[in-house]
């Protein structure tokens, strides 16, 4: 057992991109679910527009990279609004189902093969990263933090950048609207939304504003999860997607500007612990009974146990306030 | 550093290594071609393949079995063209684009290339063009003829649909919880058939039965132990929604952790011919498919309004203080419910993997159908997933004349979407439901 190798690769994972990924996504999780008590299932399609805004622009159309980023969160903000219209009045049910039904839609869309040429099918897009690359402050070569224990090549110093950068920025903000009158309403909807109706304030618009929001940031996780990987397949935006993202917010903490943070690099960690640990353990002959391919599914088979006890025994996770979820929503 | 990537790429090495000896590929040893030949999910058999190189050299042949599968070995990496024989194809089945009966792929190293060869159901030979100048009456009695073995299609869809939706109304109605893991019920209602089918060598007639009692027993079980406990601990609705995630990751991967990935079949009823009545052909199976389902719904119907505790459910549903207060013992009816709900989403497992394949994933696929129904319908109501549901079904079907078969079900969900605009307490359902 490689434990050096084990604990390396685990640190890696919790601060690369896919923890900068799910990190976005749960923070735009966060303002819709931590604060307003708005349950979006379908935080996949948000991703899947914001990294096909990207790719469809630069790869099937060659317009410029940052007419990319701006198409996709055009969209992401009339993805927010068309979920948002028909469900918001309802109960918080009736947006689930509506948003992990549009999630699928999206997908199914962009993996068809009538759109091959636009799309891609299940192949996906790539070769449209350049111009974000061609960004990249970081000359080329390998990078080592911490005297060795990690490391990352160029472009993964570049990604890791700007992804934290975002994280940060999107993090202040937040933290900055949520101290403010406007957030303090979403807060009270996320209570009581009667009783702010009452107070005169239009509960379906700020609901909407957070459902936009939240998007948006979605959108922007998704620009990373293209970028990052320089491509763009449909089946990476599954529902699954979704409820890791919730499994990190929950794990870190709803209503808490550090919650989606320290969940998204926590899940992460485990997440390639555990793998890299399992593979380590049966490459090398401790574990005899398991094979490498059955690795995956023990994987998200912990993330499902995790998720459910997590639930059960503290809903809080680890920097909430259990007065503070919207777990008793009807 | 260098010792982390020496490390990582002894590992990767070690990985490719495995990978490529792993029981996946073990029987592709080099590069060959495969493919797996299906119309309307049903395997088609006895079709001759043959491939050959960039210059029309002959390669090898293969005739699909009964699985549908094919495969032929190929030399090396490279382009080879890929050919199916027409006139090989059963009766009532067709290419779907007759022009591309000859495929070109590229092989690369090590890889055992899929191709996919587009089959339809040909429902009316007669529609093909025809000598004499009455091309376009025949023409229009082709697609009505397609519409009804569409519809047809859709309904048996709709009925296995509606029979998974019951189930899930019903709890919803008497506990309130929107059950994400309710598709996971029909996936291992189909395996545990699978299991004790191929594994234990039962016959499918002893084997369905006997998957629905050990699921009705799971579902028993399951409420008893977890979800009656969480109601006793007085964890909120959207909790219980989130866990029932949970629950639904962990089972998903715990049917593919036992039983792997790949699609599977039940040892009897595969491949049947199917039997043509007016312009449908329809298998037998698919037949006593729809007998059972719609036996099953009566059943079910009739119970809930008839029977002592199918009033107690409907009353625990309406409002379970006021059932409780005149003395109905609300545990016990959910506990039956859960029971019941999750026996009959078994069937309805078994008669999805029946008329399709038994695959992990297919809980996942039938759920966002079933929430459809469900809504269409109007939450809560047993009779309204009924009838949402055989919308549902005979319009994904219906809509693959429109659009393209492998996007079918976006027109379901989008649907789903467009009545909650318009009619949000669905078909059947109350105003005061939805709030």
């Amino acid at each position: 057992m490689d434990w050096f190798l084990i604990f390396s690769r685990a640190f890696e994972a919790g601060i690369g991109s896919e923890a900068i990924i799910y990190c976005l996504a749960a923070i735009g999780l966060n303002v819709q679910f931590g604060y307003t008590g708005l349950l979006n299932f379908g935080q996949a399609a948000f991703l899947a527009v914001g990294a096909y805004s990207i790719a469809t622009t630069v790869a099937t159309f060659g317009l410029p990279f940052f007419l990319g980023v701006g198409i996709g969160l055009v969209l992401s903000v009339l993805l927010a609004l068309l979920l948002g219209i028909p469900t918001l009045r309802l109960r918080a049910d009736y947006l689930a189902i509506v948003t992990i039904a549009a999630a699928e839609i999206v997908r199914i869309i962009v993996r068809s093969v009538a759109l091959k040429d636009t799309f891609g099918g299940t192949d996906g897009l790539q070769e449209f990263a350049h111009s974000f690359y061609a960004l990249n402050v970081f000359p080329a070569g390998q990078y080592s933090i911490l005297g060795g224990f990690i490391g990352f090549d160029h472009r993964g110093m570049w990604v890791l950048l700007v992804g934290w950068v975002l994280v940060a920025l999107v993090s202040v903000i937040l933290l900055f609207a949520m101290k403010s009158p406007w957030g303090r309403v979403l807060k009270a909807i996320r209570e009581d939304e009667d009783a702010v109706r009452a107070l005169g304030k239009n509960v379906f618009s700020y609901k909407m504003q957070a459902l936009v929001i939240g998007g948006v940031i979605g959108a922007v996780a998704g620009f990373i999860f293209a970028l990052s990987r320089s491509s763009a397949q449909p089946d990476l935006y599954s529902t699954e997607l979704t409820f890791f993202a919730y499994t990190v917010l929950i794990l870190g903490g709803a209503a808490r500007i550090l919650g989606p943070i320290v969940g998204a690099a926590l899940f992460w960690f485990l997440m390639i612990f555990v793998k890299t640990g399992l593979e380590e353990a049966i490459n090398k002959q401790v574990i005899t009974f398991l094979n490498v391919n059955q690795v995956g599914a023990i994987q998200y088979m912990i993330i499902g146990l995790g998720l459910i006890l997590l639930l059960i025994f503290r809903p809080q996770g680890i920097f909430g306030d259990k007065r503070e979820i919207a777990l008793d929503a009807r | 550093m260098r010792r982390a990537v020496i490390a990582f790429t002894a590992f990767l090495g070690g990985l490719i290594f495995l990978l490529a000896s792993g029981p996946a590929t073990a029987w592709a040893d080099g590069e060959s071609v495969k493919g797996t030949l299906k119309s309307q999910g049903q395997p088609v058999t006895g079709v001759k393949i043959s491939v050959t190189d960039e210059g029309g050299k002959p390669v090898g042949d293969a005739t699909s079995n009964a699985q549908g599968t094919w495969e032929v070995p190929v030399p090396s990496a490279g382009a080879y063209k890929i050919t199916i024989d027409q006139s090989t194809l059963p009766a009532g089945v067709s290419l779907r684009f007759k022009d591309r009966s000859t495929l070109t792929v590229q092989v690369f190293e090590g890889n055992a290339r899929n191709v996919l060869f587009a089959l339809d159901a040909a429902t009316n030979q007669s529609g093909e063009k025809t000598p004499d100048g009455t091309a376009a009456d025949d023409e229009s009695d082709a697609y009505w003829g397609r519409v009804a073995q569409l519809a047809f299609e859709g309904l048996s869809l709709g009925l296995i649909i509606a029979l998974g939706a019951v189930g899930l109304s019903l709890i919803f109605g008497t506990t309130g919880l929107t059950n994400f893991a309710h598709g996971e019920l029909l996936a291992i209602g189909a395996f545990i058939a699978f299991f004790l089918n191929t594994t234990l060598g039962l016959h499918l007639l002893i084997a369905a039965p006997l998957a629905v009692l050990i699921a009705a027993a799971f579902g028993y079980g399951q409420d008893w132990l977890f979800w009656g406990q969480l109601r006793k601990r007085k964890t909120g609705l959207v909790s219980m929604m989130i866990i029932s995630i949970g629950v639904a990751l962990f089972l998903r991967y715990l049917l593919l952790f036992l039983f792997g990935g790949s699609s599977q079949s039940y040892a009897q009823y595969t491949a049947q011919e199917g039997i043509q009545i007016g312009p449908i052909s329809a298998t037998p199976k698919s037949l006593v498919i729809i007998a059972i389902d719609v036996v099953v719904l009566v059943a079910v119907g009739l119970a809930l309004v008839y029977t002592r505790i199918g009033k107690a459910t409907r009353a625990v549903a309406d409002n379970p203080a006021l059932a409780a207060s005149s003395g109905i013992n609300v545990d016990r009816v959910i506990r039956i419910v859960w029971a019941g709900g999750t026996a009959i989403a078994a069937l309805a497992g078994i008669l999805l993997g029946l008329s399709q394949t038994v695959n992990y994933q297919m809980g996942l696929q039938v759920l966002l159908l079933m929430f459809a129904g469900v809504t269409l319908g109007g939450l809560g109501t047993a009779f309204g997933a009924l009838v949402g549901s055989l919308v549902v079904g005979v319009f994904i079907q219906v809509s693959t004349l429109w659009i393209p078969p492998e996007t079918k079900n976006v027109g379901a969900l989008a649907v789903l979407i467009i009545v909650l605009l318009f009619r949000p307490q669905g078909i059947l359902g109350r105003r005061e439901r939805i709030g």
